[in-house]
């Protein structure tokens, strides 16, 4: 359950990102969580609705956005089916991982003044 | 101001940010990785789920180390005991207490570190909590993360858990010393791992027998001796 630790972080950064622009108050947020981030989504939000009362989030509606794994060659390109062996199927180069990992604040709905 | 009807009110507006939730534990363990390369310390972050042989692992390590210096951390919710057990074979050895969470992060190693008279070590290890889930999203500074497998834990343990899996340079299968009393199909397991991990290694191992050991000895040293020579040429191995 390291979603709590996650969710605290979260919280700094709304706050950084809310009081280095001057925002009075803050709406909704948007996360991405990639598939192979190791951060479930269900329990971030559940988190999140614990932790935000008394927050400047308070009344931020949390939306995340899940984004799938995506293995690629590094040689050729070429896109790999998840759930096969990670290593491309001409090339025989270890697969690397274009997107899926992310855990990142996109996007705050704020009030500036 | 709300500039749709004029009515004074202000506007919610959305700002993209674009940033990174974990960036203070990432400036927190790129310190602790710039500290161990001044110093020449090969750091490994050692994972695995609760009794997977990770304290036992590093037992075997003490006794065959030969000329290595090593060190240790041991995350631990709430009590010595593996510390006390690597001290009991000669590795000076530091307990990270984490209360109740379930991963040690960067900030905690750091804590540890001042701690720990670990600047004259060749290999520090930082053993995990046991957990194939948490640890797997804090980077620590580490140079290599290594996975403790038991046999006994089953095959499709890396399908399970591939966050944890696809981080590791190294996947130690322990306990391999059962092997006889178990149905377990060991190629089913590397095949598991080359589903997740997209440049596969893995050493059998057995705490018991030493089967491994030899293996698992040779690629430490040889994983120091290349961090060394990238810090002497300025190059990152990992």
């Amino acid at each position: 359950m390291h979603e709590y630790s996650i969710v605290s972080a979260l919280l700094q950064r709304v706050e950084a990102e809310a009081g280095s622009r001057g925002a009075t108050s803050v709406g909704r947020i948007r996360v991405a969580l990639g598939e192979l981030s190791g951060v479930d989504p269900e329990l971030l939000s559940t988190a999140y609705e614990v932790f935000r009362e008394r927050t400047l989030c308070a009344r931020a509606p949390m939306e995340i956005r899940t984004v799938p794994a995506r293995w690629v060659c590094p040689r050729c390109g070429r896109t790999l089916a998840s759930g096969q062996v990670l290593r491309c199927l001409s090339c025989q180069a270890p697969a690397r991982l274009a997107s899926g990992d992310e855990i990142i604040l996109e996007q705050i709905e704020m009030e500036v003044a | 101001m709300c500039e749709s009807c004029g009515c004074g009110d202000s506007e919610m507006v959305p700002i993209e940010v674009q940033a990174r939730i974990l960036s203070s534990n990432e400036r927190m363990a790129a310190h602790n990785r710039h500290h161990f390369e001044a110093a020449d310390v090969f750091a490994v972050n050692l994972m695995g789920s609760p009794g997977s042989g990770k304290t036992a692992v590093l037992e075997a390590t003490a006794r065959a180390r030969k000329g290595l210096r090593i060190g240790a951390m041991s995350g631990d919710l709430a009590t010595d005991r593996d510390a006390e057990r690597l001290r009991a074979v000669g590795i000076p050895a530091v307990t990270v207490t984490t209360g109740s969470a379930c991963h040690l992060d960067a900030e905690l190693v750091h804590k540890a570190l001042h701690e720990l008279d670990w600047k004259g070590f060749d290999l520090l290890f930082i053993e995990n909590v046991g957990n194939l889930v948490c640890p797997a999203v804090y980077d620590l500074g580490q140079a290599d993360n290594v996975v403790v497998l038991s046999v006994t834990e089953g095959e499709d343990k890396p399908l399970k858990y591939p966050v944890m899996f696809r981080k590791a340079d190294l996947v130690l299968i322990t306990k391999t010393d059962l092997l006889p009393y178990l149905p377990f199909n060991m190629d089913v397991l590397l095949e598991n791992l080359a589903k997740v991990m997209p440049d596969p290694r893995a050493i059998r191992l057995s705490a018991v027998t030493g089967e491994g050991m030899a293996e698992w000895m040779d690629w430490l040293a040889c994983r120091c001796e290349a961090r060394a020579l990238a810090t002497a040429v300025g190059e990152r191995v990992c």
